[in-house]
């Protein structure tokens, strides 16, 4: 066996068990975490791949911000998920009944497949060669003139996400001081203090 | 020798781990958003696998574009989540039910 193919049953290894503990782990930190060791094990799989620029894609996204705004969500909300968890047992039977199931279903699919003959014309954008261009260039180079449109609806589609999220979540609380910066600019000292002549031995 | 098969088969066990999450826990939330962004990142496993044996990039420019319709999905999920938790207090599934006429 050689380095890639351990490196490669590594990573599975890693990816499917992080997914399995996610959604079997009792508490949802834990969760969060098997979340994100399944995204490093994918992260893995991308690199041996030769995908290497969405690899670090998927590990800046992915672990750096969508698994930190589950870790943040889920320590935020005081939930009692003990009791969430309770009736897991409960549904646990039909839930191993349709994976089985679907597991089969995509069984079967794997011994008969295979690449149509006209799969290797149909390329729509041949992956360079290493010696001309590496994976970020190859793909910044269809990205940014093929692909220009659907790249700068994706940039829309994270602008609408963000005021979105920004928009549900805020909330104006009553009954909160804050700070006006107006209000303070304008203050006037004539108006705000005033200076007494205090006599000795008399007091106000 | 790893073939296509191999990341093909890690990706649809993983997308069946993403079912068989949704099924099991349907009461949180949480990890129902979480079994989802499984099933993404299989999709994006077969994506890219197909797209390094077949050498067509197009599988890789796709997987940009789940992920970024993945972010923002898990972001809006979220504030929905945050903003329902503050409403009702809980986040159970069955509770959702403002909308029922």
């Amino acid at each position: 066996m050689s380095v890639a193919d351990f490196a490669f049953y590594l990573f599975a290894l890693t990816t499917v068990v992080g997914g399995f503990f996610t959604v079997m782990a009792r508490n949802p930190v834990h969760s969060v975490l098997w979340l994100i060791t399944a995204f490093i094990g994918a992260t893995g799989l991308f690199v041996l791949l030769g995908a290497e620029f969405v690899a670090m894609l998927l590990m800046i996204v992915y672990v750096g911000a969508v698994a930190v705004l589950f870790l943040f969500v889920v320590m935020m909300l005081d939930v009692d998920f003990a009791a969430l968890k309770a009736e897991m047992s409960q549904s646990l039977p039909i839930a191993l009944l349709i994976g089985v199931i679907l597991l089969v279903e995509m069984g079967t699919i794997f011994g008969v497949w295979h690449f149509a003959d006209g799969a290797e014309a149909a390329r729509a954008a041949v992956t360079p060669a290493l010696d001309v261009a590496h994976n970020t260039e190859a793909l910044g180079q269809i990205l940014y003139t093929q692909y220009i449109l659907l790249f700068q609806l994706a940039g829309l589609i994270l602008l609408v996400a963000m005021i979105g999220a920004i928009v549900l979540t805020l909330r104006h609380r009553t009954n909160v001081k804050r700070q006006n910066v107006m209000a303070q600019m304008h203050r006037d000292p004539a108006k705000a203090m005033e200076i007494i002549d205090v006599k000795p031995g008399q007091g106000l | 020798m790893v073939g296509l098969e191999h990341y093909l088969a890690v990706g649809a066990a993983l997308f069946v781990i993403g079912i068989f999450g949704l099924f099991l826990n349907r009461k949180n939330v949480i990890i129902l958003l979480m079994s989802i962004e499984l099933m993404l990142l299989s999709v994006n496993i077969n994506l890219v696998a197909f797209s390094s044996y077949l050498g067509d990039l197009t599988g890789q420019v796709f997987t940009l574009f789940v992920l970024t319709v993945a972010a923002a999905e898990a972001a809006i999920g979220l504030a929905i989540l945050v903003s329902f938790f503050r409403n009702r207090g809980t986040i159970a599934v069955e509770d959702v039910n403002v909308m029922k006429g």
